[in-house]
Protein backbone atom coordinates (compact mmCIF):
# COMPACT_ATOMS: atom_id res chain seq x y z
CA UNK A 1 0.00 0.00 0.00
CA UNK A 2 1.24 3.83 -0.28
CA UNK A 3 1.56 5.86 2.44
CA UNK A 4 1.18 9.78 2.71
CA UNK A 5 3.33 11.53 5.63
CA UNK A 6 2.45 15.06 5.78
CA UNK A 7 5.52 17.75 7.18
CA UNK A 8 5.99 20.63 8.55
CA UNK A 9 8.65 23.36 8.80
CA UNK A 10 9.04 24.82 12.41
CA UNK A 11 10.79 26.02 14.55
CA UNK A 12 13.50 23.29 16.00
CA UNK A 13 11.45 22.57 19.57
CA UNK A 14 14.60 23.59 21.50
CA UNK A 15 14.34 27.36 20.34
CA UNK A 16 13.01 29.40 23.21
CA UNK A 17 11.29 32.16 21.28
CA UNK A 18 11.05 35.64 20.92
CA UNK A 19 8.28 38.21 20.41
CA UNK A 20 8.43 41.03 17.93
CA UNK A 21 8.88 44.02 19.33
CA UNK A 22 5.99 45.51 17.69
CA UNK A 23 3.74 42.74 18.61
CA UNK A 24 2.79 41.65 14.95
CA UNK A 25 4.13 38.18 15.58
CA UNK A 26 6.87 35.89 16.65
CA UNK A 27 10.55 36.60 15.37
CA UNK A 28 11.44 33.41 13.21
CA UNK A 29 14.43 35.77 11.04
CA UNK A 30 17.83 33.53 12.07
CA UNK A 31 16.03 31.32 14.05
CA UNK A 32 17.04 27.22 13.47
CA UNK A 33 14.06 25.74 11.89
CA UNK A 34 13.17 21.77 12.11
CA UNK A 35 10.91 18.68 11.09
CA UNK A 36 7.91 19.31 13.28
CA UNK A 37 8.95 16.47 16.16
CA UNK A 38 5.40 14.54 15.48
CA UNK A 39 5.95 14.81 11.41
CA UNK A 40 9.30 12.72 12.29
CA UNK A 41 7.38 10.63 13.80
CA UNK A 42 4.95 10.01 11.02
CA UNK A 43 7.74 9.56 8.57
CA UNK A 44 9.27 6.92 10.96
CA UNK A 45 6.29 5.01 11.45
CA UNK A 46 5.58 4.98 7.46
CA UNK A 47 9.00 3.89 6.70
CA UNK A 48 8.50 1.41 9.51
CA UNK A 49 5.57 -0.82 7.56
CA UNK A 50 7.76 -0.11 4.45
CA UNK A 51 10.81 -1.88 5.72
CA UNK A 52 8.10 -4.31 6.91
CA UNK A 53 6.98 -4.90 3.80
CA UNK A 54 3.32 -3.46 4.32
CA UNK A 55 4.02 -0.55 2.87
CA UNK A 56 5.22 -0.10 -1.14
CA UNK A 57 5.89 3.75 -1.36
CA UNK A 58 6.22 6.24 0.77
CA UNK A 59 5.34 9.40 -0.39
CA UNK A 60 5.93 13.07 1.92
CA UNK A 61 4.46 16.13 0.83
CA UNK A 62 4.82 19.76 2.76
CA UNK A 63 3.14 22.84 2.23
CA UNK A 64 4.81 25.73 2.69
CA UNK A 65 7.58 28.23 0.97
CA UNK A 66 10.68 27.57 -0.71
CA UNK A 67 12.79 26.85 2.24
CA UNK A 68 10.23 23.66 3.54
CA UNK A 69 11.89 21.85 0.93
CA UNK A 70 15.15 21.15 3.46
CA UNK A 71 12.00 18.98 5.53
CA UNK A 72 11.15 17.14 2.36
CA UNK A 73 14.69 16.12 2.08
CA UNK A 74 14.96 15.42 5.43
CA UNK A 75 11.61 12.96 4.67
CA UNK A 76 13.65 11.60 2.08
CA UNK A 77 16.99 10.54 4.01
CA UNK A 78 14.84 9.43 6.83
CA UNK A 79 13.31 6.91 3.93
CA UNK A 80 10.65 8.32 1.86
CA UNK A 81 10.48 7.38 -1.90
CA UNK A 82 9.76 10.75 -3.33
CA UNK A 83 8.56 14.45 -2.28
CA UNK A 84 5.80 16.93 -3.57
CA UNK A 85 6.08 20.44 -2.20
CA UNK A 86 3.29 22.56 -2.11
CA UNK A 87 4.57 25.99 -2.49
CA UNK A 88 2.82 28.82 -1.07
CA UNK A 89 5.44 31.95 -1.73
CA UNK A 90 3.53 33.31 -4.21
CA UNK A 91 0.32 33.43 -1.95
CA UNK A 92 1.68 33.98 1.23
CA UNK A 93 5.40 34.31 2.63
CA UNK A 94 3.28 33.88 6.12
CA UNK A 95 1.86 30.87 7.62
CA UNK A 96 -1.12 28.92 6.05
CA UNK A 97 -4.08 27.83 8.20
CA UNK A 98 -4.60 24.48 8.91
CA UNK A 99 -8.15 24.40 7.19
CA UNK A 100 -6.22 25.10 4.16
CA UNK A 101 -3.70 22.69 4.35
CA UNK A 102 -6.37 20.06 4.86
CA UNK A 103 -7.66 21.18 1.73
CA UNK A 104 -4.27 21.00 -0.23
CA UNK A 105 -3.92 17.85 1.03
CA UNK A 106 -7.39 16.82 0.26
CA UNK A 107 -6.03 17.77 -3.43
CA UNK A 108 -3.08 15.34 -3.22
CA UNK A 109 -4.60 12.58 -1.86
CA UNK A 110 -7.42 12.28 -4.27
CA UNK A 111 -4.18 12.57 -6.84
CA UNK A 112 -2.37 10.13 -5.35
CA UNK A 113 -5.09 7.52 -3.65
CA UNK A 114 -2.95 6.77 -0.56
CA UNK A 115 -4.04 3.89 1.76
CA UNK A 116 -3.24 5.18 5.05
CA UNK A 117 -2.37 9.17 5.71
CA UNK A 118 0.15 10.02 8.46
CA UNK A 119 0.38 13.15 10.11
CA UNK A 120 1.42 14.43 13.12
CA UNK A 121 -0.92 15.08 16.14
CA UNK A 122 0.11 18.71 16.34
CA UNK A 123 2.56 21.32 15.35
CA UNK A 124 4.69 22.99 18.06
CA UNK A 125 4.30 26.38 16.36
CA UNK A 126 0.48 26.67 16.25
CA UNK A 127 -0.23 23.84 18.50
CA UNK A 128 -3.56 23.61 16.75
CA UNK A 129 -4.07 20.09 16.64
CA UNK A 130 -6.49 20.09 13.66
CA UNK A 131 -4.84 19.31 10.64
CA UNK A 132 -5.50 15.39 10.52
CA UNK A 133 -9.06 15.76 11.68
CA UNK A 134 -9.84 17.90 8.85
CA UNK A 135 -8.48 16.14 6.45
CA UNK A 136 -10.24 12.69 7.38
CA UNK A 137 -13.62 14.92 7.49
CA UNK A 138 -12.47 16.17 4.08
CA UNK A 139 -11.81 13.25 2.45
CA UNK A 140 -14.60 10.81 4.36
CA UNK A 141 -12.34 9.01 5.55
CA UNK A 142 -12.37 7.58 9.43
CA UNK A 143 -8.93 9.02 11.80
CA UNK A 144 -6.88 7.46 14.40
CA UNK A 145 -5.51 10.53 15.90
CA UNK A 146 -3.10 10.48 18.83
CA UNK A 147 -2.47 7.19 18.30
CA UNK A 148 0.74 5.16 20.11
CA UNK A 149 0.33 2.17 17.81
CA UNK A 150 -1.06 1.56 14.80
CA UNK A 151 -1.69 -1.98 12.89
CA UNK A 152 -2.69 -3.36 9.86
CA UNK A 153 -4.86 -6.05 10.00
CA UNK A 154 -6.64 -7.22 6.34
CA UNK A 155 -8.26 -4.34 4.98
CA UNK A 156 -8.61 -2.78 8.60
CA UNK A 157 -6.56 -0.42 10.71
CA UNK A 158 -6.60 -0.84 14.07
CA UNK A 159 -4.96 2.30 15.79
CA UNK A 160 -4.25 2.45 19.57
CA UNK A 161 -4.96 6.17 20.93
CA UNK A 162 -3.63 7.86 23.35
CA UNK A 163 -6.66 9.46 25.43
CA UNK A 164 -7.72 11.67 28.51
CA UNK A 165 -8.29 8.87 30.66
CA UNK A 166 -5.44 6.03 28.90
CA UNK A 167 -5.60 4.26 26.07
CA UNK A 168 -8.51 3.26 23.54
CA UNK A 169 -8.24 1.20 20.65
CA UNK A 170 -10.48 1.74 17.11
CA UNK A 171 -10.78 -0.15 14.60
CA UNK A 172 -10.36 1.64 11.40
CA UNK A 173 -11.73 0.86 7.47
CA UNK A 174 -9.19 1.37 4.75
CA UNK A 175 -7.82 4.33 3.29
CA UNK A 176 -7.61 6.14 7.07
CA UNK A 177 -5.98 9.08 8.43
CA UNK A 178 -3.64 8.73 11.56
CA UNK A 179 -2.14 11.38 13.54
CA UNK A 180 0.82 10.19 15.92
CA UNK A 181 1.88 11.11 19.38
CA UNK A 182 5.09 10.55 20.92
CA UNK A 183 4.83 7.01 21.86
CA UNK A 184 4.01 5.78 18.32
CA UNK A 185 7.99 5.13 18.14
CA UNK A 186 11.65 6.83 18.77
CA UNK A 187 12.55 8.50 14.80
CA UNK A 188 15.68 7.37 13.58
CA UNK A 189 18.61 9.61 12.59
CA UNK A 190 19.44 10.45 8.83
CA UNK A 191 22.81 8.73 7.94
CA UNK A 192 25.34 11.22 5.92
CA UNK A 193 25.10 8.11 2.56
CA UNK A 194 21.23 8.67 3.15
CA UNK A 195 21.35 12.24 2.95
CA UNK A 196 23.43 11.99 -0.15
CA UNK A 197 20.97 10.14 -1.75
CA UNK A 198 17.90 11.77 -0.74
CA UNK A 199 18.91 14.32 -3.25
CA UNK A 200 18.64 13.08 -5.74
CA UNK A 201 15.26 11.01 -4.80
CA UNK A 202 12.37 12.76 -6.74
CA UNK A 203 10.76 16.15 -5.64
CA UNK A 204 7.37 17.40 -7.21
CA UNK A 205 6.16 21.03 -6.79
CA UNK A 206 2.81 22.14 -7.30
CA UNK A 207 1.57 25.24 -6.18
CA UNK A 208 -2.39 26.02 -4.65
CA UNK A 209 -3.28 27.93 -7.42
CA UNK A 210 -2.70 24.95 -9.76
CA UNK A 211 -4.80 22.51 -7.17
CA UNK A 212 -7.38 24.81 -6.99
CA UNK A 213 -7.37 25.95 -3.08
CA UNK A 214 -7.80 29.29 -2.06
CA UNK A 215 -5.12 29.54 0.98
CA UNK A 216 -6.59 32.61 2.43
CA UNK A 217 -8.08 32.67 6.06
CA UNK A 218 -10.63 34.52 7.93
CA UNK A 219 -8.67 34.38 11.21
CA UNK A 220 -6.74 37.55 11.77
CA UNK A 221 -3.76 37.35 14.26
CA UNK A 222 -4.43 40.65 15.64
CA UNK A 223 -1.63 40.38 18.28
CA UNK A 224 1.16 38.38 19.56
CA UNK A 225 2.47 38.68 23.42
CA UNK A 226 4.54 37.66 25.50
CA UNK A 227 3.26 35.41 28.29
CA UNK A 228 3.30 37.46 31.94
CA UNK A 229 6.75 36.81 33.43
CA UNK A 230 6.66 34.47 36.79
CA UNK A 231 8.85 36.19 39.22
CA UNK A 232 11.54 33.23 40.20
CA UNK A 233 11.35 32.49 43.72
CA UNK A 234 13.66 31.67 46.54
CA UNK A 235 15.56 28.97 47.45
CA UNK A 236 14.80 27.34 51.01
CA UNK A 237 16.97 25.55 52.34
CA UNK A 238 15.91 22.41 53.90
CA UNK A 239 12.24 20.46 54.22
CA UNK A 240 11.58 22.38 57.49
CA UNK A 241 11.46 26.07 55.98
CA UNK A 242 9.47 24.69 52.70
CA UNK A 243 6.45 23.46 54.65
CA UNK A 244 6.88 26.30 56.57
CA UNK A 245 6.58 28.58 53.51
CA UNK A 246 3.78 26.45 52.19
CA UNK A 247 1.76 27.17 55.41
CA UNK A 248 2.49 30.32 56.28
CA UNK A 249 3.41 32.94 53.45
CA UNK A 250 2.37 31.09 50.52
CA UNK A 251 -0.42 29.51 52.59
CA UNK A 252 -1.40 27.02 49.99
CA UNK A 253 -1.27 24.17 52.82
CA UNK A 254 -3.04 24.12 56.26
CA UNK B 1 -27.50 33.76 17.78
CA UNK B 2 -27.08 30.81 20.32
CA UNK B 3 -23.77 29.05 21.17
CA UNK B 4 -23.69 25.31 21.51
CA UNK B 5 -21.30 23.24 23.94
CA UNK B 6 -20.44 19.19 23.71
CA UNK B 7 -20.34 18.07 26.60
CA UNK B 8 -17.74 16.01 28.13
CA UNK B 9 -18.58 12.37 29.90
CA UNK B 10 -17.52 9.31 30.81
CA UNK B 11 -19.03 6.08 32.75
CA UNK B 12 -22.31 7.86 32.96
CA UNK B 13 -20.93 11.09 34.42
CA UNK B 14 -20.65 14.68 33.13
CA UNK B 15 -16.80 15.54 33.27
CA UNK B 16 -16.00 18.50 35.32
CA UNK B 17 -14.64 20.19 32.18
CA UNK B 18 -18.27 21.48 30.78
CA UNK B 19 -18.64 23.93 33.85
CA UNK B 20 -15.76 25.47 32.64
CA UNK B 21 -16.62 25.67 28.55
CA UNK B 22 -20.26 26.85 30.29
CA UNK B 23 -18.28 30.11 31.66
CA UNK B 24 -16.59 30.65 28.29
CA UNK B 25 -19.50 30.44 26.24
CA UNK B 26 -21.49 32.85 28.74
CA UNK B 27 -18.76 35.62 28.01
CA UNK B 28 -18.98 35.09 24.60
CA UNK B 29 -22.96 35.49 24.96
CA UNK B 30 -22.39 38.65 27.10
CA UNK B 31 -23.28 41.08 24.42
CA UNK B 32 -25.46 39.11 22.33
CA UNK B 33 -27.46 37.53 25.30
CA UNK B 34 -28.51 34.66 23.15
CA UNK B 35 -29.02 31.10 24.60
CA UNK B 36 -26.61 28.43 25.58
CA UNK B 37 -27.60 25.17 24.64
CA UNK B 38 -25.41 22.02 25.84
CA UNK B 39 -24.82 18.64 23.83
CA UNK B 40 -24.98 15.25 25.26
CA UNK B 41 -24.05 12.73 22.80
CA UNK B 42 -23.50 8.82 23.80
CA UNK B 43 -25.49 5.82 24.72
CA UNK B 44 -27.31 6.06 28.47
CA UNK B 45 -26.61 9.67 28.79
CA UNK B 46 -29.67 10.82 30.67
CA UNK B 47 -28.08 11.03 34.33
CA UNK B 48 -25.32 12.81 32.23
CA UNK B 49 -27.78 15.77 30.77
CA UNK B 50 -29.53 16.03 34.33
CA UNK B 51 -26.59 16.78 35.82
CA UNK B 52 -25.80 19.31 33.00
CA UNK B 53 -29.00 20.77 33.15
CA UNK B 54 -27.87 21.91 36.60
CA UNK B 55 -25.25 24.29 35.03
CA UNK B 56 -25.78 28.11 35.70
CA UNK B 57 -26.32 29.49 32.54
CA UNK B 58 -27.55 26.94 30.41
CA UNK B 59 -30.53 27.02 28.57
CA UNK B 60 -31.22 23.92 26.91
CA UNK B 61 -30.04 20.16 27.52
CA UNK B 62 -30.17 18.47 23.98
CA UNK B 63 -29.57 15.14 24.28
CA UNK B 64 -28.82 12.77 21.33
CA UNK B 65 -28.94 9.00 22.98
CA UNK B 66 -27.78 6.37 20.58
CA UNK B 67 -25.91 3.30 20.44
CA UNK B 68 -23.80 4.79 17.72
CA UNK B 69 -22.89 8.00 19.55
CA UNK B 70 -21.69 5.69 22.28
CA UNK B 71 -17.64 6.27 23.39
CA UNK B 72 -18.10 9.47 21.31
CA UNK B 73 -16.32 8.29 18.00
CA UNK B 74 -15.00 11.34 15.99
CA UNK B 75 -16.85 10.04 13.09
CA UNK B 76 -20.51 10.00 13.95
CA UNK B 77 -20.12 12.87 16.16
CA UNK B 78 -18.58 14.88 13.65
CA UNK B 79 -21.48 14.42 11.78
CA UNK B 80 -24.39 15.07 14.80
CA UNK B 81 -22.73 18.25 15.17
CA UNK B 82 -22.51 19.36 11.51
CA UNK B 83 -26.22 18.50 11.67
CA UNK B 84 -27.05 20.78 14.54
CA UNK B 85 -24.70 23.62 14.00
CA UNK B 86 -26.52 25.61 11.80
CA UNK B 87 -28.61 27.01 14.35
CA UNK B 88 -25.77 28.56 16.30
CA UNK B 89 -23.10 31.19 15.74
CA UNK B 90 -20.65 29.50 18.08
CA UNK B 91 -19.60 25.47 18.98
CA UNK B 92 -17.26 25.02 21.84
CA UNK B 93 -15.75 21.97 23.35
CA UNK B 94 -13.68 21.78 26.16
CA UNK B 95 -9.90 20.86 24.99
CA UNK B 96 -9.99 17.01 25.99
CA UNK B 97 -9.17 14.57 23.73
CA UNK B 98 -12.77 14.01 22.44
CA UNK B 99 -13.06 17.80 21.68
CA UNK B 100 -9.83 18.01 20.33
CA UNK B 101 -10.63 14.90 18.50
CA UNK B 102 -13.80 16.50 16.56
CA UNK B 103 -13.83 19.92 16.46
CA UNK B 104 -11.65 20.07 13.77
CA UNK B 105 -14.08 17.27 11.90
CA UNK B 106 -16.82 19.54 12.88
CA UNK B 107 -15.06 22.87 11.58
CA UNK B 108 -13.86 20.96 7.70
CA UNK B 109 -17.48 20.13 7.34
CA UNK B 110 -18.80 23.52 7.47
CA UNK B 111 -15.53 25.37 5.70
CA UNK B 112 -14.24 27.15 9.11
CA UNK B 113 -11.13 27.56 10.64
CA UNK B 114 -11.32 26.42 14.52
CA UNK B 115 -9.59 28.01 16.81
CA UNK B 116 -7.61 25.42 19.38
CA UNK B 117 -7.22 26.01 23.35
CA UNK B 118 -8.33 29.22 23.99
CA UNK B 119 -7.67 31.20 27.42
CA UNK B 120 -9.73 34.41 26.70
CA UNK B 121 -12.22 35.90 25.72
CA UNK B 122 -12.17 39.93 24.63
CA UNK B 123 -15.31 39.44 22.45
CA UNK B 124 -17.34 37.65 20.93
CA UNK B 125 -14.93 36.69 17.92
CA UNK B 126 -11.50 37.86 19.32
CA UNK B 127 -10.10 35.49 21.74
CA UNK B 128 -6.72 34.97 23.48
CA UNK B 129 -4.88 31.54 22.76
CA UNK B 130 -1.16 30.06 23.17
CA UNK B 131 1.19 29.59 20.74
CA UNK B 132 4.50 27.88 20.85
CA UNK B 133 3.94 25.93 23.68
CA UNK B 134 2.96 28.98 25.91
CA UNK B 135 5.93 31.83 24.78
CA UNK B 136 3.41 33.05 22.92
CA UNK B 137 -0.29 34.28 23.42
CA UNK B 138 -1.79 35.25 20.64
CA UNK B 139 -4.99 37.54 20.08
CA UNK B 140 -6.94 36.00 17.27
CA UNK B 141 -10.44 37.49 15.61
CA UNK B 142 -12.59 35.06 13.51
CA UNK B 143 -14.91 36.74 10.43
CA UNK B 144 -15.92 32.97 10.11
CA UNK B 145 -19.78 33.05 10.20
CA UNK B 146 -19.94 29.79 12.85
CA UNK B 147 -16.72 29.82 15.39
CA UNK B 148 -15.56 26.25 16.16
CA UNK B 149 -13.33 26.07 19.15
CA UNK B 150 -11.96 24.42 22.23
CA UNK B 151 -11.03 25.80 25.37
CA UNK B 152 -8.79 25.24 28.03
CA UNK B 153 -10.81 24.32 31.50
CA UNK B 154 -7.76 26.00 33.74
CA UNK B 155 -8.51 29.13 32.20
CA UNK B 156 -11.84 29.78 33.06
CA UNK B 157 -13.84 29.54 36.45
CA UNK B 158 -16.45 26.62 36.43
CA UNK B 159 -20.11 28.07 36.58
CA UNK B 160 -22.11 26.32 39.54
CA UNK B 161 -24.34 24.00 39.48
CA UNK B 162 -27.93 25.61 40.56
CA UNK B 163 -30.00 26.07 37.09
CA UNK B 164 -32.47 23.88 35.92
CA UNK B 165 -32.47 23.87 32.17
CA UNK B 166 -34.86 22.22 29.95
CA UNK B 167 -33.90 19.15 28.68
CA UNK B 168 -34.93 17.78 25.41
CA UNK B 169 -34.00 14.77 22.77
CA UNK B 170 -32.53 15.46 20.00
CA UNK B 171 -33.26 12.56 17.16
CA UNK B 172 -30.47 12.94 14.35
CA UNK B 173 -29.26 9.44 13.98
CA UNK B 174 -26.31 9.15 11.22
CA UNK B 175 -24.40 6.18 10.20
CA UNK B 176 -21.20 4.91 10.62
CA UNK B 177 -19.56 2.46 8.83
CA UNK B 178 -15.87 3.69 8.83
CA UNK B 179 -14.83 3.12 12.53
CA UNK B 180 -15.55 1.16 15.28
CA UNK B 181 -14.86 0.68 19.58
CA UNK B 182 -12.41 -1.92 20.06
CA UNK B 183 -11.23 -1.46 23.76
CA UNK B 184 -10.44 0.51 26.22
CA UNK B 185 -7.62 0.76 28.89
CA UNK B 186 -8.45 3.11 31.43
CA UNK B 187 -6.16 4.42 34.36
CA UNK B 188 -8.09 3.82 38.10
CA UNK B 189 -7.72 6.08 40.61
CA UNK B 190 -9.15 7.32 43.81
CA UNK B 191 -7.25 10.48 43.50
CA UNK B 192 -8.54 13.77 42.19
CA UNK B 193 -8.57 14.10 37.96
CA UNK B 194 -5.21 15.83 37.40
CA UNK B 195 -6.95 18.65 35.03
CA UNK B 196 -9.55 19.43 38.66
CA UNK B 197 -7.45 19.14 41.24
CA UNK B 198 -6.16 21.90 43.84
CA UNK B 199 -2.50 20.19 44.19
CA UNK B 200 -0.62 18.42 42.07
CA UNK B 201 2.45 16.73 42.67
CA UNK B 202 4.14 15.20 39.53
CA UNK B 203 7.68 13.10 39.43
CA UNK B 204 10.14 13.20 36.26
CA UNK B 205 13.18 10.80 34.97
CA UNK B 206 14.69 11.61 38.41
CA UNK B 207 11.96 9.24 40.14
CA UNK B 208 13.88 6.21 38.51
CA UNK B 209 11.21 3.78 38.38
CA UNK B 210 7.67 3.42 38.53
CA UNK B 211 7.74 1.76 41.81
CA UNK B 212 9.52 5.32 42.74
CA UNK B 213 6.71 6.90 42.57
CA UNK B 214 4.86 5.14 45.52
CA UNK B 215 6.91 7.77 47.07
CA UNK B 216 4.59 10.20 46.55
CA UNK B 217 1.27 8.06 47.31
CA UNK B 218 1.56 9.62 51.26
CA UNK B 219 2.19 12.95 50.41
CA UNK B 220 -0.67 13.02 47.77
CA UNK B 221 -3.03 11.38 50.45
CA UNK B 222 -1.94 13.82 53.01
CA UNK B 223 -2.74 17.05 50.80
CA UNK B 224 -5.58 15.75 48.41
CA UNK B 225 -3.17 15.94 45.30
CA UNK B 226 -3.38 14.69 41.77
CA UNK B 227 -0.13 12.96 40.35
CA UNK B 228 1.04 13.62 37.11
CA UNK B 229 4.31 13.47 36.04
CA UNK B 230 6.96 14.77 32.96
CA UNK B 231 7.19 12.89 29.18
CA UNK B 232 10.29 11.46 30.49
CA UNK B 233 8.73 9.70 33.48
CA UNK B 234 5.72 8.36 30.68
CA UNK B 235 8.17 7.59 27.50
CA UNK B 236 10.39 5.41 30.31
CA UNK B 237 7.53 3.28 31.14
CA UNK B 238 7.56 4.64 35.09
CA UNK B 239 3.47 5.55 34.52
CA UNK B 240 0.75 5.65 32.14
CA UNK B 241 0.22 8.69 29.74
CA UNK B 242 -2.50 9.65 30.96
CA UNK B 243 -0.31 10.79 34.12
CA UNK B 244 1.80 13.54 31.59
CA UNK B 245 1.67 17.32 32.29
CA UNK B 246 2.90 19.73 29.41
CA UNK B 247 2.46 20.81 26.09
CA UNK B 248 1.30 17.41 24.41
CA UNK B 249 -0.10 16.14 27.80
CA UNK B 250 -2.53 17.70 30.51
CA UNK B 251 -2.46 21.58 30.80
CA UNK B 252 -2.84 22.20 34.98
CA UNK B 253 -2.89 25.11 36.81
CA UNK B 254 -3.57 24.19 40.63
CA UNK B 255 -2.89 26.19 43.80
CA UNK B 256 -0.15 23.91 44.43
CA UNK B 257 2.21 22.11 41.98
CA UNK B 258 5.22 19.86 44.00
CA UNK B 259 7.74 19.14 40.66
CA UNK B 260 9.85 16.27 41.93
CA UNK B 261 12.83 15.44 39.61
CA UNK B 262 11.81 17.15 36.67
CA UNK B 263 14.20 19.21 35.04
CA UNK B 264 12.22 22.19 33.49
CA UNK B 265 11.98 21.42 29.99
CA UNK B 266 9.78 23.72 28.50
CA UNK B 267 7.29 21.60 26.74
CA UNK B 268 6.79 20.44 30.36
CA UNK B 269 6.51 24.01 31.87
CA UNK B 270 3.93 24.46 29.08
CA UNK B 271 1.65 22.78 31.08
CA UNK B 272 2.18 24.08 34.70
CA UNK B 273 3.21 27.18 34.95
CA UNK B 274 0.20 28.96 35.21
CA UNK B 275 -0.04 27.52 38.56
CA UNK B 276 -0.42 29.56 41.61
CA UNK B 277 2.49 27.98 43.44
CA UNK B 278 5.25 25.96 42.43
CA UNK B 279 7.42 23.80 44.52
CA UNK B 280 10.50 21.97 42.97
CA UNK B 281 12.76 19.20 44.44
CA UNK B 282 15.68 18.88 42.42
CA UNK B 283 18.80 17.63 42.77
CA UNK B 284 20.90 19.86 40.72
CA UNK B 285 20.71 23.50 41.50
CA UNK B 286 20.68 24.64 38.05
CA UNK B 287 17.79 22.65 37.06
CA UNK B 288 15.70 25.17 34.95
CA UNK B 289 13.09 24.44 36.80
CA UNK B 290 14.29 26.58 39.55
CA UNK B 291 13.55 29.91 37.47
CA UNK B 292 10.08 29.17 37.66
CA UNK B 293 9.67 27.84 41.40
CA UNK B 294 8.25 30.41 44.03
CA UNK B 295 10.20 27.95 46.38
CA UNK B 296 13.04 25.61 45.13
CA UNK B 297 15.01 22.94 47.25
CA UNK B 298 17.82 21.57 45.95
CA UNK B 299 17.98 17.99 47.48
CA UNK B 300 17.63 14.60 46.47
CA UNK B 301 13.91 13.51 46.36
CA UNK B 302 14.85 9.95 48.25
CA UNK B 303 15.78 11.94 51.21
CA UNK B 304 13.55 14.99 50.99
CA UNK B 305 9.67 13.47 49.68
CA UNK B 306 9.84 10.66 53.06
CA UNK B 307 11.08 14.07 55.19
CA UNK B 308 8.57 15.95 53.72
CA UNK B 309 5.81 13.59 53.80
CA UNK B 310 6.62 12.94 57.50
CA UNK B 311 6.05 16.76 58.34
CA UNK B 312 2.99 17.29 56.83
C1 LIG C 1 7.28 17.71 20.70
C2 LIG C 1 7.61 17.45 22.12
C3 LIG C 1 6.60 17.49 23.06
C4 LIG C 1 6.87 17.24 24.40
N1 LIG C 1 5.85 17.30 25.29
C5 LIG C 1 6.12 17.13 26.60
C6 LIG C 1 5.09 17.23 27.59
O1 LIG C 1 3.91 17.44 27.29
N2 LIG C 1 5.43 17.10 28.89
C7 LIG C 1 6.72 16.86 29.29
O2 LIG C 1 6.95 16.75 30.50
N3 LIG C 1 7.70 16.74 28.38
C8 LIG C 1 7.43 16.85 27.05
N4 LIG C 1 8.44 16.70 26.15
C9 LIG C 1 9.76 16.24 26.63
C10 LIG C 1 10.61 17.37 27.22
O3 LIG C 1 11.32 18.02 26.17
C11 LIG C 1 11.63 16.79 28.22
O4 LIG C 1 12.40 15.80 27.59
C12 LIG C 1 10.98 16.18 29.47
O5 LIG C 1 10.03 17.07 30.03
C13 LIG C 1 12.05 15.86 30.48
O6 LIG C 1 11.48 15.20 31.59
P1 LIG C 1 12.19 15.20 33.00
O7 LIG C 1 12.33 16.59 33.49
O8 LIG C 1 11.46 14.24 33.88
O9 LIG C 1 13.59 14.51 32.69
P2 LIG C 1 15.06 15.12 32.70
O10 LIG C 1 15.15 16.31 31.84
O11 LIG C 1 15.97 13.99 32.45
O12 LIG C 1 15.24 15.63 34.19
C14 LIG C 1 15.34 14.79 35.30
C15 LIG C 1 15.65 15.69 36.50
O13 LIG C 1 15.66 14.90 37.68
C16 LIG C 1 16.69 15.36 38.53
N5 LIG C 1 17.05 14.25 39.42
C17 LIG C 1 17.62 13.07 39.08
N6 LIG C 1 17.79 12.30 40.17
C18 LIG C 1 17.32 13.01 41.22
C19 LIG C 1 17.24 12.77 42.62
N7 LIG C 1 17.65 11.60 43.14
N8 LIG C 1 16.73 13.73 43.41
C20 LIG C 1 16.32 14.92 42.89
N9 LIG C 1 16.37 15.20 41.58
C21 LIG C 1 16.88 14.27 40.75
C22 LIG C 1 17.80 15.77 37.60
O14 LIG C 1 18.65 16.73 38.21
C23 LIG C 1 17.02 16.36 36.42
O15 LIG C 1 16.84 17.76 36.55
C24 LIG C 1 8.18 16.93 24.80
C25 LIG C 1 9.21 16.88 23.86
C26 LIG C 1 8.93 17.13 22.53
C27 LIG C 1 10.02 17.05 21.53
N1 LIG D 1 2.12 23.31 6.22
C1 LIG D 1 2.00 21.98 6.40
N2 LIG D 1 2.54 21.12 5.51
C2 LIG D 1 2.43 19.78 5.68
N3 LIG D 1 1.83 19.23 6.72
C3 LIG D 1 1.28 20.02 7.64
C4 LIG D 1 1.33 21.44 7.54
N4 LIG D 1 0.69 21.96 8.61
C5 LIG D 1 0.27 20.91 9.37
N5 LIG D 1 0.63 19.74 8.78
C6 LIG D 1 0.42 18.37 9.27
O1 LIG D 1 -0.59 18.38 10.26
C7 LIG D 1 -0.05 18.02 11.53
C8 LIG D 1 -0.77 18.76 12.62
O2 LIG D 1 -0.63 20.14 12.46
P1 LIG D 1 -1.61 21.20 13.13
O3 LIG D 1 -2.99 20.70 12.94
O4 LIG D 1 -1.35 22.47 12.39
O5 LIG D 1 -1.21 21.29 14.57
C9 LIG D 1 1.45 18.28 11.40
O6 LIG D 1 2.20 17.50 12.30
C10 LIG D 1 1.68 17.88 9.95
O7 LIG D 1 1.74 16.46 9.82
Amino acid sequence: MKILVAVKRVIDYNVKIRVKPDNSDVDLTNVKMAMNPFCEIAVEEAVRLKERGVASEVVAVTVGPKAAQEQLRTALALGADRAIHINTSAETDEKVESLAVAKLLQKVVEEEQPQLVILGKQAIDTDNNQTGQMLAALTGLPQGTFASEVKVEGDKLQVTREIDGGLQTVALSLPAIVTTDLRLNEPRYAKLPDIMKAKKKPLATQTPAELGVEVASKVTLLKVESPAERQGGIKVGSVDELVEKLKNEAKVIS
Amino acid sequence: MSILVLADHHDGQLGSATAHVVAAAQQMAKESGGDIDVLVAGENVSAVAETAAQLDGVTRVRVADNAVYAHQLAEPLGDLLAALADDYSHVLASASTTGKNVLPRLAALKDVSQLSDIIGVASADTFQRPIYAGNAIATVQSADRLKVITVRTSAFEAVSESGSAAIETVDTVVDNALSAFVGEELAQSERPELGAAKVVISGGRGMGSGENFKLLDGIADKLGAAIGASRAAVDAGFVPNDMQVGQTGKIVAPELYIAVGISGAIQHLAGMKDSKVIVAINKDEEAPIFQIADYGLVADLFEALPELESKL
